[in-house]
């Protein structure tokens, strides 16, 4: 097979994602002016302001200007990485977003990680076994998944900042404070994954290169290891959409639990101060990422599963 | 974007609905029964125990003072931060309120959010479903974009982005929450909306003359919307769930109303004093949560059982 089928594919799914992106854009902008009230005065807060105050930060902000030629200028300061200016923080959306996307990613792939390996050893442990076994990692997985977040990281603070006084209650700074809202994160993820794994391997088991494997003499656990995990893996990877989702809204409601830094609480602050140019660029910046996560969800796919390729091309 | 539930095929034993009648054959000697009314015959124990709590559940929300007669907003400082008691079954928050009744009332709002957002979803998704496999091609891929654009906000993004539009607050929350599981029932719709339409008796039916708005009313949104009553049981549980975590961030139910995540939020404040009030109201999120999954699990199941398969 020659590479063409390959690159157009490729130019499709990126035409279709840049036109999700500007989508996604347009949606927060015509949701910014959409606003009960005047964006203006949210933007002057408590203080009841003149007129002539009022015409002053309309003007400054091009607010007086028709809804196209706003649209314009949004745009094309989007493109040039310009996603506008923060009411609360007085800063740029964009220096904001970059200061706080770091620890927002070191959470989110601590808990990544350990939400892998967790369920991995679950589903190798568990995948065709006794029905008993099943049932209790099931009945785990229930209520691992009907847990909110929320709940689950008040609790751990209880026990462990407070009785246990093992971590830290409060900050992001070091290991010790990683550890509670990486596992408050992570648990919701263990539940799902395990099952999906599990399905996928109870699938994988009951295929003919599993028996034929055993018979040339590999390990009951080899075989789970080696073939029947690498098929499970790949229903995985076509949740990464559903994953990048759940770490994002995991992060805003576990970095308001332990006062860590990080994206997730730059939303919750800006959607209870309204702080809408932040919403607007913390929606594009997912937008962006969730686009490039869901092409190299399909771009493994193919990989993985040549059949994918031929069907496509 | 459909997470998997975690009742498995091998938690129901035997056939679902397939033991309607009540002479004891031999498969039901064997299995382990409950006194129950021939309806719920063959039901597992811990469905019922799910329905159970579900009806607890509906009964706090709609007569919280069949459960409680103490009110939840009686201020008591002397007795603040209380553990639990025969007095306080659930000890008392920082203004010495009685946590076991601000449960107990919290469930209307707390219950109400989600199954307010979950009925709001099915109604907006089922009219736009209906709408896009309706109205002709064009139309259809408008309705499909525009969805594919809204999915793309991950998880809670999209909730808490109507919220920053609305301002916070107990409907805002739901319909926050409602717009963002629109989408999802949209494409579901539209799907089943699809396979109808290819029905042999909605042939029939323009065989016979009938307009299209009559075929699409009749016909059409009756047979497409069927199952996704089911479904919308199921999504309830991650309706409730979402509903408490944005009251827990201060953007749902404003105080001094009961609702679940707020209390949580107050309580984290005092998790050094007292440990009640960081255990109960998650706890009562949780057991929802669980009954719902499990019970709509349940009859998602039995549903799909008794049809024929859906295919999308």
């Amino acid at each position: 097979m020659s590479h063409a089928p390959g690159i157009r594919w490729l130019a499709r799914r990126l035409g279709l994602g840049v036109l999700v992106v500007l989508g996604a854009a347009t949606v927060a902008f015509v949701a910014f002016h959409l606003v009960p009230g005047d964006p203006v005065r949210v933007l002057l807060g408590a203080e009841t302001p003149t007129p002539d105050q009022l015409a002053e930060v309309r003007g400054r902000l091009g607010y007086d200007r028709p809804i196209l030629v706003q649209y314009g200028s949004f745009l094309k300061a989007l493109f040039s990485g310009d996603l506008g200016y923060s009411f609360q923080a007085q800063e740029p959306v964009s220096r904001l977003i970059g200061d706080q996307l770091p620890p927002t990613l070191e959470l989110a792939a601590a808990a990544l990680v350990l939400a892998l390996a967790v369920s991995i050893g679950l589903a190798v442990a568990t995948a065709g076994r006794r029905p008993v076994l099943r049932g209790v990692s099931g009945l785990l997985e229930l209520i691992a998944i009907s847990t909110p977040g929320f709940w689950v990281g008040v609790l751990l603070l209880t026990f462990f900042s407070f009785r246990l006084r093992l971590f830290p209650a409060v900050g992001s700074n070091g290991f010790g404070s990683l550890v509670l809202p990486a596992v408050t994160l992570a648990l919701g993820l263990i539940g799902v994954f395990t099952q999906v794994l599990r399905a996928g391997m109870e699938r994988a088991l009951a295929e003919p290169f599993v028996l034929s494997s055993r018979a040339r003499g590999t390990g009951q656990t080899a075989v789970r290891r080696r073939h029947a995990l690498a098929h499970a893996v790949v229903p995985l990877i076509a949740l990464s959409g559903w994953t990048v989702g759940a770490l994002l809204s995991g992060s805003v409601i576990i970095e308001t639990i332990f006062s860590r830094q990080g994206l997730g609480r730059v939303v919750a602050t800006a959607v209870a101060g309204r702080d809408l140019p932040v919403i607007t660029g913390v929606t594009v910046v997912s937008a962006v990422g969730f686009t490039l996560v869901s092409l190299f969800v399909d771009w493994f796919s193919r990989v993985v599963d040549p059949r994918l390729r031929e069907a496509v091309a | 974007m459909s997470v998997p539930t975690a009742v498995g095929a091998d938690f129901v034993p035997g056939g679902p609905g397939g033991s309607g009648g009540p002479g004891p054959g031999p498969a039901d000697a064997v299995r382990r029964r409950v006194a129950v009314p021939g309806a719920l015959r063959g039901v597992p124990a811990y469905v019922l125990l799910a329905g159970l709590v579900l009806v607890v559940i509906a009964l706090a929300a709609a007569w919280p003072g069949l459960f409680s007669d103490v009110p939840p907003d009686a201020v008591n400082p002397v007795a603040a931060l209380q553990g639990p008691s025969t007095r306080h079954l659930f000890g008392t928050d920082q203004l010495g309120r009685d946590e076991f009744s601000r449960v107990v009332h919290g469930t209307r709002v707390s219950v109400g959010t989600g199954v307010g957002a979950t009925a709001l979803a099915l109604v907006l998704g089922s009219a736009a479903g209906v709408f896009a496999a309706a109205a002709g091609r064009v139309a259809d891929e408008v309705v499909m974009r525009v969805c594919d654009v809204l999915m793309s906000f991950p998880g809670l993004l999209l909730a808490l982005m109507v919220v920053a539009v609305l301002g916070p607050g107990t409907l805002n929350a739901a319909v926050a929450i409602g717009v963002s599981m629109t989408p999802g029932f949209t494409k579901l719709v539209r799907g089943q909306a699809m396979l109808v339409r290819r029905s042999d008796y909605v042939r029939a039916a323009v065989t016979f003359g009938r307009g299209r708005t009559e075929i699409n009313l009749r016909h059409v949104a009756p047979n497409a919307l069927a199952p996704l009553l089911v479904l919308a049981t199921v999504t309830v549980g991650g309706a409730v769930v979402a509903g408490s975590s944005l009251s827990f961030l201060g953007l749902g139910p404003q105080p001094p109303a009961p609702d679940w995540g707020a209390m949580l939020a107050d309580g984290q404040n005092y998790l050094a004093v007292s440990w009640a009030v960081a255990v109960f109201p998650g706890l009562a999120v949780t057991a929802t949560v669980i009954s719902v999954t499990v019970v709509g699990g349940y009859l998602r199941k039995r549903f799909e059982g008794g049809q024929a398969d859906g295919g999308f």
